[in-house]
């Protein structure tokens, strides 16, 4: 596999890369992100886990260009990151669609924004539709779907606009397991035959494990940084269900939860004193 | 539908219905024997009398004109219709020159923060003026036609599709407008996509709301002064001390208001065919 290859092109780097809230940026507890250093070769899948409330999202939308950072910049191969991150998809962790359009009008959208003719989008639309198993419901609209149909539509907006990074924050978090399982399962497949590069955040590590090429660590907040980093050797087509039983995934999940549990417990310890 | 209506017999709520306006009209035509009272509360028959003869008889002429200059002129068989297309035009101009404008400044406002600091309070100032003191201005401005009336009424519809847009601008999911952000949606689509149609649901909750006050504008700008219209009819009828023309005037009012809200209600369903499908 040469897609860990430290030679292969980085689609997304962070460059000491700190955020605050408001304006005191001299003020440590404002800090969410504090001096983040990251890459994400091409076609790169890595799974970033964390804490509940560590910041994880922050990071996501920075890499997004959703948000500006306070200190430090990014590059998306290789040029500074300036505005909306125009390379990347976005799968949002609450739901997106709109609930005025259709299911196909909904995965359309960015087409329609991209300026191409409703003829042509209408049939990609559709082809994508069928892809995530949704052929049937394209009239539909979204609020007569289930939770894990919508996210299906989600996956399928943003994938229709074929980004070179994508970026995806607990996308599953709100589903069911079995649905879950289902959808990462799906989500492989569809990633095994384009391989953008991944940016996938999870508190889940088994999903993290079970998912990615490398999983990275982050630490409690407030001022969350990286504290460790893993390669996930394992072998590809995956089957996130079974792989779960494998011993190396056991083994992998072992030492990442060594460093991971004190840092949860470090953010539970402060969610408790915030709160008294 | 609660489920306590649904629970209920159907023919049992229209004979409930039908027994309460049976009962009221008997109690009117009672007092009504007395002339004393039937002075001060109006007799039904002569009521239904008026209302048939201001469908029946007479003949009506309206002139449409701009300025001085008459377009054409319409002919109808009775000597209500002028009057009650007056004022139904009134209405649905009022109606949708308010609505329109309402629009347009909430999303501006909504929109930009620069520009809604700056108009918020003179907006709040102009919206916690006693309208009806505009009537008169209006009057001098417009003259007795039905631009005064028009523009008394829009100075109604405004502020309540206003300040409900500039809620609903205000109100749109942060979400929602990252992700279309992220599909690559510029200004003016993240307008046309998103704003837009979240601020339609407000729109929709103030139109009915909108639509009665527009019937009001133009009824009570044409009892303040006007020579056509139904308020007009009710002035006129005042002056005699004619209360049966005047409760003729208030009942066509009031199935005109009942018409009215009944055409938003089918626009209502048209626009949120979504909300329909279950």
């Amino acid at each position: 596999m040469n897609r860990n290859d430290p030679y292969s092109e980085p689609a997304l780097q962070l460059h000491a890369v700190s955020y605050c809230y408001g304006q005191s940026h001299s003020q440590t507890e404002r800090a969410v992100l504090a001096e983040t250093s990251l890459k994400i070769s091409a076609g790169e899948f890595v799974s970033l886990v964390g804490p509940t409330g560590c910041g994880k999202s922050t990071l996501l939308k920075l890499c997004a260009g959703l948000l500006a950072p306070s200190s430090g910049h990014l590059t998306v191969f290789d040029k500074p990151l300036d505005g909306i991150n125009s390379h990347a998809g976005y799968m949002f962790q609450d739901e997106v669609l709109l609930p005025w359009l259709t299911v196909l009008e909904n995965v359309v959208l960015g087409l329609g924004y991209r300026g191409m003719p409703p003829t042509e989008s209408d049939s990609l639309g559709r082809s994508w539709l069928t892809r995530v198993g949704l052929g049937v419901v394209a009239d539909y609209y979204p609020s007569q779907l289930s939770g894990g149909m919508r996210k299906r539509v989600a996956l399928a907006q943003t994938l229709i606009l074929d980004p070179d990074i994508i970026l995806m924050d607990e996308p599953f978090s709100s589903l069911d397991i079995q649905t879950r399982q289902l959808m990462e399962n799906e989500l492989l497949a569809l990633w095994e035959k384009k391989r953008s590069a991944v940016l996938f955040i999870t508190h889940d590590l088994d999903e993290a494990i079970a998912l990615a090429d490398r999983v990275i660590v982050l630490s409690a907040g407030p001022g969350t940084h990286p504290i460790g980093e893993f390669s996930v050797p394992l072998v590809r087509p995956r089957d996130v269900t079974e792989i779960r039983t494998h011993p190396e995934f056991v083994g992998l999940h072992k030492n990442i939860w060594n460093v991971l549990r004190d840092e949860v417990l470090k953010s539970y310890q402060h969610n408790l004193s915030h709160h008294e | 539908m609660s489920n306590n209506n649904s629970e209920m017999k159907p023919a049992l709520l229209v004979l409930g219905k039908l027994s309460v306006f049976c009962s009221a009209l008997a109690v009117w035509e009672m007092v009504s024997w007395d002339p004393q009272l039937a002075f001060f509360f109006g007799d039904p028959q002569r009521v239904v009398i008026t209302l048939w003869q201001w469908f029946t008889e007479g003949e009506g002429v309206l002139d449409i004109a701009w300025g001085d200059h008459v377009l054409w002129s319409l002919h109808f068989p009775a000597q209500i219709y002028p009057h009650l297309i007056i004022t139904l035009a009134e209405t649905l101009l009022a109606f949708i020159i308010g609505t329109a404008m309402g629009m347009v400044a909430g999303l501006l406002l909504g929109i930009n923060p620069l520009l809604s600091a700056i108009f918020s309070p003179y907006i709040k100032a102009l919206n916690s003026l006693p309208r009806v003191i505009l009537a008169p201005i209006f009057a001098m401005w417009f003259g007795l036609g039905i631009w005064s009336k028009v523009a008394f009424a829009v100075t109604l519809v405004f502020f309540v599709v206003f300040f409900n847009v500039w809620q609903g601008v205000r109100d749109v999911n942060p979400v929602l407008l990252d992700n279309v952000r992220m599909l690559g949606a510029n200004k003016r689509q993240q307008l046309m996509t998103i704003y837009l149609p979240s601020a339609t649901s407000w729109v929709f909750s103030s139109l009915h709301m909108a639509i009665g006050l527009a019937f009001v504008g133009s009824v009570v700008g044409e009892y303040l002064g006007s020579y056509r219209g139904i308020g007009y009819l009710i002035l006129q009828a005042e002056g005699s001390f004619d209360i049966n023309t005047i409760l003729a005037g208030t009942l066509l009012l009031t199935l005109f208001a009942l018409l009215l809200d009944s055409g938003i209600n089918i626009i209502e369903r048209y626009a949120f065919k979504y909300r329909q499908v279950k």
